[in-house]
């Protein structure tokens, strides 16, 4: 039980997986800035921002239900087991259950359940744009990023984290095959909408709608959401890795394919403008779902 | 110095409240997030929400619209919070001063941390603004 304890709470749990994520948020940051000629801001830039935002009044806006206060600890915990499944399996080898891929792909939702769940019980009416956009966004983007997953799961027979990697350890990554390759990058627009950035940031859309969901929260219920957004995405990041890039896990090659698949998001977010919504759930559902497809067909072809 | 203090003045996020301004400052203010002043080096972004932010920053002269918004903007900041009033207009109403449309001046509604004097004031003045409010901030705590 007290171990149990210690990988929820440290390793590679809450702790962890925080501090890491974090600073996969600074790089996002600092990249960007370098990406526009700028220097960016310092490496302990978002402890500072998580720090501070603990000691800030706490504004509960009048005629929010309970909800609003429990949602950012809601979505914080859901993350927190998440990544503890996905580190698990990565740190510890043949430390996975049944079939716990399923889990994991049930677990990715609860921090935009959390999102949408707060953001409506603060009344606000950009929130509450900003929660019908998330929503619409998330039945867009899970069609491609399940069949992304089904693809995986087709090419090595296994529902379970560590027979991927075993699979993967035996043959060779998943990305290094035909349908692989296709389903990755599937994935990797995903996550790009998944974790709310770039092309895909519709529904936090700071210059059109003030924050969008995130508008009312302030304080440390809003530095609880940043955590939980940092956490999901370290936990995302680890996902790919584990379908996608499974087969050298020694720490050096676990940190470039880590930095990786972080800085192709961080392009991808600087290089493409803010789509509407309709024209992101054409993207997901036409050409991306598209191309899920043909993955899953491949892979049962065996490319 | 506590981590408390160190941690705000490292971080601090901007609100713009444009309150009837002529838009040169404004235009002054975007210019201190462009590679060459990059403020973001000191932590500071401008951020959408009010409730996220922990600097009001005040432009123009307060109308008798623009002053109740403020009022109301400033009450929805979560403290600690400090003000900068931007621009000679923020800072003194110049040539507003006896105008039929100008009730009051900036600090008459919301009380300022610093002023930053300028039509407009360049970005190098409001970094050293910036600097002065941050001393400020960590000998008051």
């Amino acid at each position: 039980m007290p171990e149990l304890f210690f990988r929820y709470l440290f390793f590679p749990g809450f702790l962890f997986s925080a501090v890491v994520g974090l600073l996969a948020v600074w790089l996002d940051r600092k990249v960007t800035a370098r990406l526009q000629w700028r220097v960016g801001p310092p490496w302990h830039q978002c402890f500072m921002d998580i720090v501070k935002l603990f000691n800030k009044e706490v504004i509960v806006p009048e005629g929010a239900k309970i909800t609003f206060i429990l949602a950012p600890f809601l979505g914080l915990a859901g993350v927190t087991l998440l990544t503890t499944i996905l580190g698990r399996s990565l740190f510890s080898l043949g430390a996975g259950f049944g079939q716990d891929m399923i889990v994991v792909m049930y677990l990715l939702l609860i921090p935009v359940l959390a999102l949408i769940i707060g953001a409506s019980a603060s009344g606000n009416p950009l929130a509450s744009i900003g929660v019908s956009r998330e929503m619409k966004l998330v039945l867009s983007y899970e069609l491609p990023f399940i069949l992304a997953v089904i693809t995986v799961i087709i090419k090595t027979k296994a529902i379970n984290l560590n027979a991927v990697l075993d699979y993967q350890a035996v043959y060779s990554s998943c990305v290094f095959s035909l349908s692989g390759l296709l389903a990755f990058l599937v994935a990797l627009m995903c996550v790009v909408a998944k974790l709310g950035l770039g092309p895909f940031d519709i529904s936090e859309a700071e210059q059109e709608i003030m924050g969008g969901v995130l508008i009312e929260y302030s304080g440390f219920l809003l530095a609880v959401f940043k955590i939980g957004k940092a956490i999901l995405i370290h936990a995302l990041s680890l996902f790919l890795i584990i379908l996608f890039l499974g087969r050298d896990l020694s720490p050096l090659f676990l940190i470039l394919k880590y930095s990786g698949i972080l800085v192709a998001v961080i392009l991808i977010k600087n290089t493409n403008p803010r789509l509407r919504i309709d024209q992101a759930l054409r993207f997901f559902w036409g050409k991306l779902a598209l191309l899920g497809v043909l993955a899953v067909i491949l892979s049962l072809l065996g490319l | 110095m506590d981590i408390k203090t160190e941690a705000f003045t490292k971080s601090l996020w901007v609100f713009h409240a444009a309150c009837s301004p002529c838009n040169n400052c404004d235009i002054e203010i975007l210019d201190c997030l462009t590679p060459r002043h990059d403020v973001e080096r000191f932590g500071i972004v401008l951020v959408g929400s009010v409730r996220h932010a922990d600097v009001l920053l005040v432009t123009g002269v307060p109308n008798f619209k623009t002053k109740e918004t403020l009022k109301k903007l400033y009450s929805q900041v979560p403290k600690p919070c400090l003000v900068i009033a931007v621009g000679s207009c923020a800072c003194g109403r110049v040539m507003f001063r006896d105008s039929y449309n100008s009730p009051c001046s900036v600090d008459e509604i919301v009380p300022v941390d610093a002023y930053i004097p300028g039509c407009p004031p360049k970005p190098e003045a409001m970094i050293a603004g910036i600097v002065k409010l941050i001393v400020k901030a960590r000998s008051k705590k």
